[in-house]
């Protein structure tokens, strides 16, 4: 929840000041969320908590929504690892293609090229690497937390904050030998801090997005 | 005191480069040397080769003509800069023996005679030196000296192969021009018109009275006039020669190691950019030139998004070494590299690497602001850092093109580089055939072999009126049949059909959307054989 100053009740006073303390304390942002689409609110109820990292499996679209919001709020996004990444798809979710840098090919330097780039960039999306030793996942960790950026992971992440796992599409539009693709809903499973629920989400149809809104009912 | 008399001219001495912008197209390597070559403007032969002259081939040939008469015609485009790149070593070789030289336009450049007669001891000695100093370069020159710039220019373009230089004794240069029809003027309006009142050499346009020509032809006819009569009122305004912006680095013997080479380039990357500076100016596009000792050339324009500083532009080399071998030059054996090079190592020992500023601007808009210039800097540095861990190609900023073909409508750019031209207009058109929305996530960048079958198991095919033969059943992700799904879903056939004319990008295929039993949903490609995935949907 984001620190409102004009506000004069106690509560948001004593936001306000904790936000200030963090602020000293060097934890910039900690207390301010990355926004997410609307379509996603209800699974991720607070958006993309700042230094942390979420597995998304399954969906490559799904990791493209997540992206949007900070994009369309003004982020700087970074993809690495993922050549076949569909650009106009990309736009079509409404992240911002000038402040979008891909990576396709970060070799056998998998961790220093993330860590590099979530230095610089809010969010960063980066396939699975093949094996990844705790410890190093876990200075990645400390990493991101440091510079208050995300890291969605395509595929499995030994620490992440939520796992968002597609388990299945639902089609509508494509017929036998007529018609075409228009809606795609997802079935999603959540595990978030220990509890796990389902949802089915439908991406496509994530509508004109009002961010200034959503960031005041966040 | 005659004020009112035009000045008298002084005397010129032009030195004219037979067929430059062919010239400077060869040593630019855009053209082989020894073969019939000509270069293009506007759809015509604007300069040819000796050889290709032989066959028949003339200037103003259009270039279907030209190829009729001499198949084996090598052209290129014309291209002004290179032209006037190319002519800057030879008038700073010129320089060098007659200073104080004036550029008519590349190919062509004019000296005042006075002095350099004087030094040589004697006009022909003079016109001796300049053709002396083109020879060490290479390249061809003819001299015309007499009383004005556009006499001499005349009288140089007069001149032939076995004696280049033609020297018009004083007084003589009116008497000179006198049959040269008037088209040689360069002004075709003025040329046209006076050819319909029946004045058809500079002679008889001289003859006419000043005062006359001013009341019918105004000042553009008065000018001409002057030319004609031999009273060019041009003087010969010697060129300050420009600072030198650009560096070079010699190596003897050349350096085979990048990390090498990348430390012996530091010095004269810092004097680069410090001498760049001076000027009050910054670089925000370099051209680095590198030879080898094989005598190949690599050569290759760099953007920055900010501007280059020293360590900037020793990145460029190495990534410049390390993208490509000096293999696109003309190799001493004949044979062609393989990229077998090993990374970080080089073809050939590099023996000079040049830095040529192509772009500069002021240093005022690219100050530092007093709080830092914020998150753009941070997020330049940090992505310039990753580019020098990976290479220049390996950080890329996407953007939408044009095409039919996903793959081919994702445009990526390396950090930095800017957008080629043309691409968002490229992109903004229609293109029938687009795939309609939502676009697929995951776009293959290279088509993966699939197969789609019908109920008897055998290949989905169409027939000749694009229609399917018969419908899908089974789809096979990975191209083998045993591993086969359901199709739950399909639509199709979408022709794709384009350039049938073009052998290298034609496109004859057809589309399907297609959902298989596992609920995935696949964009496929059917060309005339094969069965191939192009994007999923996922």
């Amino acid at each position: 929840m984001s620190p409102r100053l004009s506000s004069a009740s106690p509560a948001s006073l004593r936001d306000d000041l904790q936000a200030q303390i963090h602020l000293m304390q060097g934890k910039r942002g900690s207390e301010r969320s990355l926004p997410v689409l609307p379509s996603l609110s209800r699974i991720l109820p607070g958006g993309l908590r700042p230094g942390a990292a979420y597995s998304i499996q399954g969906s490559m679209s799904l990791a493209m929504a997540l992206l949007a919001g900070p994009s369309l709020n003004g982020s700087w996004c970074g993809v690495a690892g993922l050549p076949d990444f569909g650009v106009e798809a990309a736009a079509g979710f409404g992240i911002a293609l000038d402040r979008l840098v891909l990576v396709p090919d970060p070799g056998t330097s998998w961790t220093p090229v993330i860590a590099a780039m979530a230095d610089v960039l809010s969010v960063v999306l980066a396939r699975a690497p093949g094996r990844i030793a705790p410890a190093e996942a876990a200075r990645l960790g400390a990493r991101l937390r440091e510079r208050s950026s995300v890291l969605l992971v395509l595929g499995p992440w030994p620490q992440s904050e939520a796992v968002l796992q597609v388990n299945g599409f639902e089609w509508a539009g494509l017929g036998q030998g007529h018609g075409h693709l228009a809606k795609q809903e997802l079935e999603l499973e959540v595990a978030l801090r220990g509890s796990s629920r389902r949802a089915s989400v439908d991406l496509a149809d994530s509508g004109p997005v009002d961010l200034s809104r959503h960031r005041m009912g966040a | 005191m005659m004020l009112f008399q035009l000045e008298t001219p002084v005397r010129a001495l032009v030195t004219w480069f037979p067929d430059w912008p062919l010239v400077a197209a060869r040593l630019a390597d855009a053209l082989p040397p020894d073969v019939p070559a000509a270069v293009i403007g506007q759809g015509v032969i604007a300069a040819c080769s000796a050889e290709a002259r032989a066959e028949g081939v003339v200037r103003g040939l259009r270039l279907r003509e030209a190829q009729t008469r001499c198949p084996e015609l090598v052209v290129c485009a014309v291209d002004p800069v290179r032209d006037a790149r190319e002519f800057e070593p030879v008038v700073s070789s010129l320089e060098e023996r007659t200073p104080g030289v004036e550029v008519l336009r590349p190919g062509l450049c004019a000296i005042r005679a006075k002095g350099a007669a004087r030094y040589y001891g004697g006009e022909e000695a003079a016109a001796g030196a300049v053709l002396e100093s083109a020879d060490s370069l290479g390249v061809e020159a003819r001299v015309g000296i007499a009383d004005s710039v556009f006499a001499a220019e005349q009288a140089a373009r007069s001149t032939s192969e076995l004696s280049a230089v033609l020297v018009l004794p004083p007084g003589s240069s009116r008497d000179f021009l006198t049959p040269f029809p008037v088209g040689v003027l360069g002004q075709p309006k003025l040329a046209s018109l006076l050819k319909r009142l029946g004045i058809l050499t500079l002679g008889n346009f001289a003859n006419l009275p000043a005062a006359d020509v001013r009341a019918r032809f105004g000042a553009a006819g008065i000018t001409a006039h002057a030319l004609a009569s031999g009273q060019d009122p041009r003087k010969v305004i010697p060129r300050t020669p420009p600072r030198k912006l650009d560096q070079r680095a010699e190596f003897e013997p050349g350096l085979d190691r990048v990390d090498q080479l990348a430390f012996q380039l530091r010095a004269t990357a810092d004097a680069f950019v410090a001498g760049v500076q001076t000027e009050s100016l910054v670089c925000t596009e370099l051209r680095v030139l590198i030879t080898d000792e094989a005598g190949s050339r690599s050569e290759r324009t760099w953007g920055h998004p900010r501007h280059f500083t020293a360590s900037d532009v020793v990145d460029r080399v190495r990534w410049q070494l390390q993208s490509q071998p000096l293999a696109q030059g003309r190799m001493p054996d004949g044979g062609t590299h393989d990229g077998g090079m090993a990374r970080g190592g080089l073809s050939s020992p590099v023996t000079r690497v040049e830095f040529v500023p192509v772009r500069v601007d002021s240093i005022a808009h690219h100050g530092r602001a007093l709080f830092g210039d914020g998150a753009e800097e941070q997020i330049h540095h940090g992505l310039s850092r990753i580019q020098s861990m990976l290479g220049h190609e390996a950080v890329v900023v996407p953007a939408i093109s044009g095409g039919r073909l996903l793959a081919e409508r994702r445009r990526l750019v390396p950090w930095g580089d800017a957008l080629p031209a043309g691409a968002a207009a490229l992109a903004s058109r229609p293109w029938p055939g687009r795939i309609p929305d939502p676009q697929p996530a995951t776009v293959f960048a290279s088509l993966i072999p699939v197969l789609l079958l019908d109920a008897d198991k055998e290949k989905v095919r169409t027939d000749h009126r694009g229609g399917l033969i018969a419908p899908p059943m089974w789809f096979c992700p990975g191209g083998d049949p045993a591993r086969r799904r359901l199709v739950a879903q399909w639509a199709g056939p979408w022709p794709l059909k384009q350039r049938w004319w073009d052998a290298d990008h034609r496109l004859e295929a057809d589309r399907f959307q297609l959902v298989d039993g596992n609920g995935e949903a696949w964009l496929l490609l059917l060309d005339e054989q094969n069965w191939w995935a192009e994007a999923r949907y996922d």
